[in-house]
This record gives structure tokens, sequence and C-alpha cells, in this order.
């Protein structure tokens, strides 16, 4: 339950209350009065908006939702991600409100920083600064990086500095409540030759929880630097999950990106890597599945604005129900990034004649000397691929099951770290139901 | 008591048609059998019905294994109770390997009570298993660790077959051409192994056009299917002739399932 006491909805007056009880330094409050006013400005998106032709909000109502002012006592769902992991530290927030912050000792002392927002923009501030300026996510873009520019707060911050490799993962968990609001930004910065692990998970108290998230994500990959980022959203099946995500890898730098979707209502992502430096790379993964009446759709960019870069983007989605996936990929090639190679391709499962999926990948070439490649395929479980497996002693349940994880498996055969392998393949075979 | 697997006056139809019109075998465990037939005579549609493919409508007659009817069974429940098809042409499982699945699938025939999630053969014990077989059929340890038949040759695929056979150790094995697409010395070792896996433990029925198969597995009968029926049974020559000199005197001999198999011929070629 999130407070009544905070005024409804996103009114000038929950602004203000929400700067008043914040006590942050000058330069963040007047970024976050900008984006604020750009905020009131602002519609809402609606099918006339390419980005939304396929993905109808109108019965999102933004007036029914107010962000939390009081920690709320519940009891944190469980950490799929973290599970047999030797963690190098962890936090993590209710609708928004920092819960924990815990770091090694070892890791503190080589100058790494990081824990929900709230608690580090006090100590670190002026560290912080000219990344959150650099606006990775604009501000500008729509009404819903607007609200998360203005009032973004928990989530996660991690900075690891030069030439610092940080081998245990770090988690972080962000739970909102029933009807709650989390506006969570994720904040990543690899300085040159660094390497990290993050995995980060968001979920709801229930299953069947709504609510509202509008959150941001911005991974800053610096020079030579390695990092291992994971998403898994769980939300309930009511929430409405809109999020901006955007990563920076520069010149031989690596980053591995891989998104877990499982739950909400309706998910609207944007999540655009850029390659900005010579030899970058990026690997994509995304693993989705969906049923009942959930909607999500990815608009994923890869843009290549450097030579000799490669991106390689694989989303594979298994779908039940009458539920609906929407996939849009960019690959998007500037003038001089030569020798790019870049890939992209979506897969989908059909587990249900009901169900749908869209897929609409598009290539835009500036430079001459490219190889840009995608695919995509849309399958459904085969009646004889089951009865194949029940002559073998499998239920049809069993086989089902199986099937449906080998449909994962060349996703998972791309993610290197067990824990996370382990948690999507068990989330996925226990939604799988009777065909 | 001997254990015995009995068809009687079995009627299939697919889609609608009528394939199999009544057709009467009963095979005991320790004995083989071959079926020959013209192709499209009803073969494939025989074992296909005996494991309970859905797509194979049971219009009459019966099949019971040790009096007890399979018809009330599904395929899985056919399959722990010892029934089992290498098939012609195998799905491919996709991003599920060959070792994997055949750990889930020994488990489910060796222990039939066994729920979704329970236990499995442990996993030292199933290697070992496996790595002893697959030696016994001369094939690579790489292809366990290969998809299930993706991207298989014709070859590898009835291999795969075999080494399922082995692993699962059926008290009835139908086996679908297991010879086709296999040269001759691959024919050899697999007629080999079939004896070595325990002929004289299982009852085999071997669908045929070769005899190629059957030197290694002397058939103790040999039975012709011509439009949908067995019309002749025969000792191990009866299969030999059939061989060296085609289905014309079976023809000949049996006029009116000669001409069922040209009426199913024919419906066959319009619905193309």
């Amino acid at each position: 339950m999130s407070s009544t006491l905070a005024p409804a909805g996103f009114s000038q007056e929950t602004f203000d209350a929400f700067l008043a009880a914040r006590d942050e330094p000058g330069w963040l409050n007047d970024l976050r009065a900008s984006a604020w006013a750009r905020f009131n400005e602002l519609s809402l998106p609606t099918n006339k908006d390419e980005e939304w032709m396929r993905t109808d909000i109108r019965l999102f109502k933004l007036g029914r939702y107010s962000p939390a002012s009081e920690l709320s006592e519940i009891e944190s769902p469980r950490a799929l991600l973290a599970e047999g992991v030797d963690l190098g530290g962890s936090c993590s927030s209710v609708d928004g409100l920092s819960v924990e912050s815990e770091l090694s000792a070892e890791l503190a002392d080589r100058g790494i920083v990081f824990g929900s927002f709230d608690k580090v923009i006090s100590e670190h501030g002026d560290l912080l600064r000219p990344y959150i300026e650099r606006k990775l996510v604009d501000p500008h873009y729509d009404k819903f990086s607007a609200l998360n520019a203005a009032m973004f707060s928990g989530g996660t911050v991690l900075y690891v500095p030069k030439k610092t490799r940080v081998e245990q993962p770090l988690h972080s968990l962000s739970t909102m409540t029933d009807g709650g609001v989390d506006l969570t930004k994720t904040l990543v910065i690899l300085e040159e030759g660094a390497e990290a692990t993050l995995l980060s998970e968001t979920a709801s108290t229930s299953t069947e929880a709504g609510g509202l998230h509008c959150g941001s994500i911005e991974l800053i990959v610096e020079k030579d630097a390695r990092l291992r980022y994971v998403n898994l959203q769980n939300w309930g099946s009511g929430v409405w999950h809109f999020a901006h995500q955007m990563g920076h890898v520069a010149q031989s730098a690596g980053l591995q990106w891989t998104i877990g979707a499982l739950g909400s209502r309706l998910a609207k992502v944007n999540q655009h890597v850029a390659l900005t430096g010579k030899d970058a790379e990026a690997q994509v993964n995304g693993v989705m599945f969906t049923q009942g009446k959930q909607h999500l759709c990815y608009n994923t960019h890869q843009h290549h604005q450097a030579e000799f870069c490669t991106s390689d983007l694989l989303y594979k989605a298994a779908l039940q129900d009458v539920s609906r996936t929407v996939w849009r990929g960019m690959i998007k090639v500037d003038e001089g990034a030569q020798r790019t190679n870049a890939y992209q391709r979506n897969d989908n499962l059909m587990l249900a004649t009901t169900a749908r999926a869209d897929s609409i990948p598009g290539l835009e070439i500036e430079a001459d000397d490219v190889r840009c490649t995608h695919g995509s395929t849309s399958g459904r479980v085969d009646d004889q691929q089951l009865f194949y497996a029940m002559t073998r002693g499998y239920t049809r349940q069993e086989a089902v099951r199986m099937i449906v994880t080998g449909f994962f498996q060349q996703v998972f055969d791309r993610i290197t770290i067990e824990s996370v392998r382990e948690a999507l393949g068990e989330a996925i075979g226990q939604r799988v139901r009777d065909l | 008591m001997s254990e015995t697997l009995k068809i009687t006056d079995l009627h299939v139809a697919v889609e609608g048609k009528p394939i199999l019109r009544g057709v009467n075998l009963t095979i005991n465990r320790g004995e083989t059998h071959a079926l020959m037939g013209p192709n499209g005579s009803g073969k494939s549609t025989l074992g296909n019905a005996i494991m309970g493919h859905p797509n194979y409508e049971v219009t009459g007659g019966k099949i019971e294994l040790n009096g007890e009817d399979v018809l009330e069974m599904d395929a899985t429940e056919r399959s722990r109770a010892g029934i089992f098809m290498a098939f012609q042409r195998p799905m491919a499982i996709p991003g599920v390997k060959m070792a994997d699945f055949l750990r889930h699938a020994t488990t489910n025939v060796r222990n039939p009570e066994r729920k979704e999630g329970e236990e499995l053969i442990p996993m030292r014990q199933f290697r070992k298993e496996l790595k002893d077989k697959m030696e016994q059929l001369k094939m690579d340890v790489e292809f366990a660790r290969r998809y299930v038949n993706d991207g298989f040759s014709g070859g590898e695929m009835k291999r795969a077959e075999i080494l399922q056979l082995a692993m699962l150790r059926p008290k009835f094995a139908i086996l679908d051409e297991t010879d086709s697409g296999l040269d001759v010395d691959a024919v050899k070792l697999a007629s080999q192994s079939i004896a070595e896996i325990g002929g004289a433990e299982m009852g085999i029925l071997i669908i045929t056009h070769h005899d190629k198969l059957l030197d290694q597995n002397v058939p103790d009968f040999t039975h012709v299917m011509l439009g949908g029926k067995l019309v002749e049974t025969g000792g191990v020559e009866l299969a030999q002739e059939l061989y060296t000199e085609g289905y014309e005197r079976i023809r000949a001999a049996y006029p009116e399932a000669a001409a069922a198999e040209e009426e199913m011929a024919e419906t066959e070629a319009l619905a193309h």
C-alpha cells in the first residue's frame, strides 16, 4: 500500500513535495525542474505516433498513480538472479524508496561506488554529476522520459574506476507494491578498462499486482571496459511498464546486455545501444514469455557511430493465450562507420493460435562497406514433435516444456551467467501451460 | 507367462479415409516379424496406430498388450508400457541435446509412474550407460551433445533411433524402414545392434522394403500388407521372395486387396 498522505496524481504539488523531501544538490534540482516543465508540456503518446501505432495505452490513466512518500513494510519478493551467486554488493528499493545498499568493504576500498541512487548522490554528487548531465536518455524525448528525469528515485548506481575489475556480480532489486509507482533509474559507469557484472531485477509484491513503472537505464562503458548487465522484468500482471534504456559503448569496449521480460500488463521499452568508438562490441539478448492479455513492445536500436564495431541482437519470445509482442528493430549505421558488422534477429514461438507477434526489422545504412543482416521467424509447437516426445515416455506437458526450453536454448547459450540462465529457464518452465 | 501384443480386426482412418481394413497380428515377446508390402499399403499407418498417433483414428478393432486395452492409453502411456517405434522420419527438437532428451525418456520409461519434476536417473549412471551403448553402435560421443535430430543426415537419424531403442529397451519395437537411408555397412551394423540389444528379449516388427535388415534379424514370420490388410503370412522365405520377385504374385492372388490398394493410391494422388 502506498501512503495515502501523498497528493494524488502527478500534480505540481506532488512534484514540490517530492523535491522538498529530498536534500539534493542545486544542479540536480535544476535538471529535475527542467524535465518537470517538459513533462507538463507533453501529452501522452497516441497511436498516431509511429512508435505507438501497435501499442494502445488509452486505458492508462496517469492520474491514478502517485509516488510513495513513505516506505511500505513488505516482504521482499525472492531475488531470482542472486540465487547461488557470491555477490559483491546488493541494493533494494520499494516503490522507488531505498531500503538497503550494501557493498563489500574490499570493493568500497577500491573506489567502487554502488547503491541506491538516493544514498549514493549525497556522498558522490560531484562524481556523478557529469554523467547525469550527459542525459544519455533524453528527458525531452517523450512524457515518460520527462517524468523519469524529473522524479527518478531509488534504483541503482554503479561506478567502477579506471582499470578496476569487479569479479563478484552486484545485484539490485526494485520492488513495487500493488498499485504503486516505481520511477527508478539505473546508472552504470565503467571507466576506462573497468569490468563489472550487474544483475538487476524488478518485481511486484504479488503476481497479479498493478502499478506504474516509468524508468530509465543508462549504461556508460568507457574505452576498453567490459560490462555484463542483466535486467529481469518480472512485474505483476497489472503493471504499466514504460522504459527508456540506453547503452553507450566506447572504443574497444564491450557490453553484454541481457533482458528478461516476463511480467507487466503492457510494456513499452526503447532499448538503444550506441557504439561510439572504434572496435566497440555489443551483444543484446532478449528472452520474453508472455501470457494472458500481456502486451510487450520493444523498440531496439543498434546505432553504429564508429568504424569496425560489432553489434549482435537476438530476441526470442514465446507467447501464450491472447498475449502479444511487438519488436521493432533498427540498425543504424552512420556515414563514417565503415566495416560495421551488425546483426539482429527475432524468433517467436506461438503457444496459442490467439497470440500474436509482430516482428519489424529495419536497416538504415549510410556507410558503404558494412555487413548488416537481420532475420525473424515465427513458429508453433508442432503436434508431430509432441507425439514424437510422447512416444519416448514424455507426458504432453513435459514435452511442451522441453520444446519451449529448447527454443530458448540458443539465447541461453549466449548468456554467460549461470544464475541468469537458471532463473529464466525456471520462470519459463513454470509459466508454460498445457497446450 | 508369455507377453503378447495382439492386434485384432484393426480398422484405421486418416482424415476420414480408411487405410487399415481389418488387420490381425499377434506378436509374442522374443519373436521377430517382418512386415512387407508396396508403398502406400498401410505399413506405417499400422505402426503409428499402435503408438497412438492422434491423427490416426481407430475406427474398429482392438490392440491389446498382455490383455490390456492399448487403445485406452495415450502415446506416453504406451511408451511407458514398453511399446516403441523407430520412426522413418523422426522429428527434430532444436535446442534439446540428445543426452538430455534420452535421460528424461529413459527415466520415464523405466519408472512408468514418474511425474514431471521427479528425480531422473543419476547423471553418472546414465552417462556411463549412454557411452557404452554409443560405443556398441560405433557412434561418436559428440552425437550426445547435438540437438535431437536437428540437422541430422538420414543415416544419423536412423542410428539415433536405434540408440534410443537400445536405451529404452522396450518389450515391443516397431522399426519403420530403419534400413532406408543407410549404406550397406551401416545396415549391417544396425542389424547387428538390434540383434545384440536383444532380439531375443523383444517382440520386433520390422517394416522394410529390403531383405538386408532381415539377414541379421531373421524373421520368424513375414507378413504381406496389401490394401490395408495382411493378406499372407509366411516364414523368412516369403520375405526373400518378395524382395526378389516383387508383389505381382500377391496382387494376382488377392484381387480384392489389390483393388483396394489401387483405390487408396488414386485417392492419394487426387489429394496431392
